[in-house]
């Protein structure tokens, strides 16, 4: 059974073509950050235009490089995201279904985040911890069985990666600022500033990160603006944001008693989480780096759960720009 | 020949189906329900017509001027099926096929089409009408509907450009108009013929060329710095 899987949900065109029962065959991805790097920000009518002109192209080259004329089934993003983006993807995913007579399956963006590490070995087992931290989701989800999810907490505010990308506009560095600000911070004096774990003091799982880029912004505008202090600033922010991940996480593999925990999306990929993460008394799952930011490959694993537990989508397109995975 | 056709680039969405001379439509005006109703429109009238997407020998594809969303669903829907089906398409404006409509209804062999633009403008073109087809002069544009100005006498002003700013450009063009259709939507059944003469022609391209043409370019701003 050969999945061809589509993701447009936000900046990055993908494709990929995989079997659950062989692996992933081929996966190819467009990113357009150049494209957005001038605005500051994904601007999302540029975005749903150039998923239109990218897509097929990737489509024809990794049903050619894993020589599937025929896949047996599409999954596509169908949300949350950016709606515009979204229905590139889903209206060409469900008319290539149709065209080829076989199903479609709509598919959530944060379940195939979260299922990314399943393309690893070894694979975690369920049951299983999961942090989802990405560009707009910092979320801890108890994961008992496929498919079977309970949020236990997540952001009241800016997500982990949005505050990273705050922080990098307001220490003067380019779009997306997660790794830009992790590569500055390798600068940075331990020790200098010290800004505050939000959140950590209570009891509870959730996460708060608008005053942390509030701290920095006020250590940016209060000290001299020179390359040190700008690295200082970086990795004090960058030991705020992993040490508050690394409390929470903690506290949720207590509470639960689970001992694997599964780390997935764009922050994930941070050296420093990983460090902190490792010293946890649990089984740490990640996926490769290129799939822990967005990717097709995660999109046709939770494409294959969905169509195992018999869902179809279509014929009518729809996608939900706003989709609690709580709902799925 | 046996064609489908699609334009999802204005409020209405609409599918034709050509075999051998006979065609039978699907069109509804549903504001923002493109991709509710174009595969199931699409579905039906291959089922009728007991036909599969390989039987066809291509698509004609409303390629826009038009709403951005909308316009990008009927070109997904499009793409999709050329692809899978491996069939030839046929890219037509969106305005062509609003012309054609206004000939076909009217007769009259020159037509201005234009479609509101929102935000104080319309898409606009010319044509002409040769051997039963529109032809395009000069290009298509997005204006201010009060800017525009026919070059002759004797046109038909058709679609909802000329409703647009309170119909100011049917007010300033008064004398030179024979008659305006200022509800008058582009219709799949009129993309048809004009599909059908690019493909004999051998105009037909790859689905992955079958693109969107917004005219309207202007979409994102620079952050001043
Ligand atoms: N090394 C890194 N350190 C910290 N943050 C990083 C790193 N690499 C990427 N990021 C952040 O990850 C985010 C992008 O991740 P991802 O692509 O998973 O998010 P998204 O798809 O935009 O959001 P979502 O999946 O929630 O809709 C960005 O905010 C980026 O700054
Ligand atoms: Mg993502």
């Amino acid at each position: 059974m050969r999945i061809l899987a589509i993701e447009t949900s936000c900046d990055e065109t993908a494709c990929a073509v995989y079997d659950p029962g062989v692996g992933l065959l081929a996966h190819a991805l467009f990113s357009q950050i150049d494209l957005h790097a001038e605005y500051g920000g994904v601007v999302p009518e540029l975005a749903s235009r150039d998923h239109v002109r990218r897509l097929l192209p990737l489509v024809r080259k990794v049903l050619r490089e894993s020589d599937t004329p025929r896949p047996d089934a599409v999954a596509y993003t169908a949300g949350p995201g950016l709606a515009g983006a979204l229905l590139v993807g889903a209206s060409t995913g469900q008319a290539l279904a149709w065209g080829w007579g076989v199903p479609a399956v709509a598919v959530h963006h944060m379940e195939g985040h979260l299922l990314a590490p399943m393309l690893e070995s070894p694979a975690p087992d369920y049951p299983f911890m999961a942090l989802l931290v990405s560009g707009g989701h910092t979320q801890l989800v108890e994961v008992a069985a496929p498919g079977r999810y309970r949020l236990l907490g997540e952001s009241l505010d800016d997500a982990a990666g949005e505050a990273f990308d705050k922080t990098a506009k307001l220490l003067g560095l380019g779009y997306p600022g997660g790794p830009a600000v992790a590569q500055l911070a390798q600068q940075g004096r331990d020790g200098v500033f010290r800004f505050p774990r939000p959140m950590t003091d209570r009891p509870g799982l959730d996460f708060s990160f608008s005053g942390l880029k509030t701290a920095v912004l006020h250590a940016v505008k209060s000290h001299a603006d020179d390359a040190q202090t700008r690295a200082d600033i970086a990795l004090a922010f960058e030991q705020a944001v992993v040490e508050t991940l690394a409390i929470k996480c903690r506290r949720a593999l207590e509470q639960s008693g689970l001992r694997r925990l599964v780390v997935a999306g764009g922050v994930s990929a941070n050296r420093r989480l990983r460090e902190q993460l490792a010293q946890l008394d649990a089984d740490l799952f990640y996926p490769r780096l290129e799939f822990c930011t967005d990717n097709a490959a995660m999109i046709a694993v939770a494409g294959a759960l969905r169509l195992q537990a018999g869902e179809r989508a279509g014929p009518q397109i729809a996608v939900r720009a706003r989709w609690p995975l709580a709902e799925l | 020949m046996r064609l489908l056709a699609i334009d999802t680039a204005t409020e209405a969405c609409s599918a034709a189906l050509l075999v051998d001379g006979a065609v039978s439509e699907r069109h509804e005006v549903a504001p923002r329900r493109h991709g509710e109703l174009i595969l199931p429109m699409v579905q039906t009238l291959l089922a009728e017509a007991q036909l599969h997407a390989a039987d066809l020998d291509g698509v004609v594809l409303g390629r826009g001027p038009g709403a951005f969303t909308g316009l990008r669903i009927g070109c997904g829907v499009v793409q999709g099926l050329a692809f899978a089906a491996d069939l030839p398409v046929a890219p037509v404006s969106t305005l062509a096929a609003l012309a054609q409509g206004g000939w076909r209804e009217t007769g009259c062999e020159r037509i201005a089409a234009a479609i509101d633009a929102r935000m104080g403008e319309v898409y606009l073109a010319h044509f002409r009408v040769e051997a039963g087809l529109v032809v395009i002069e000069g290009e298509e544009r997005v204006v201010a509907p009060d800017q525009v100005e026919l070059p002759t006498d004797g046109w038909c002003g058709c679609g909802t450009g000329w409703a647009a700013a309170d119909g100011a450009m049917a007010t300033r063009n008064r004398d030179r108009l024979i008659t305006v259709l200022p509800q008058a939507l582009p219709r799949a059944r009129d993309l048809l013929p004009l599909g059908e003469a690019q493909l004999k022609a051998g105009l037909g391209v790859v689905a992955e060329a079958a693109l969107p043409v917004y005219v309207r370019n202007e979409v994102a701003w620079k952050k001043a710095t």
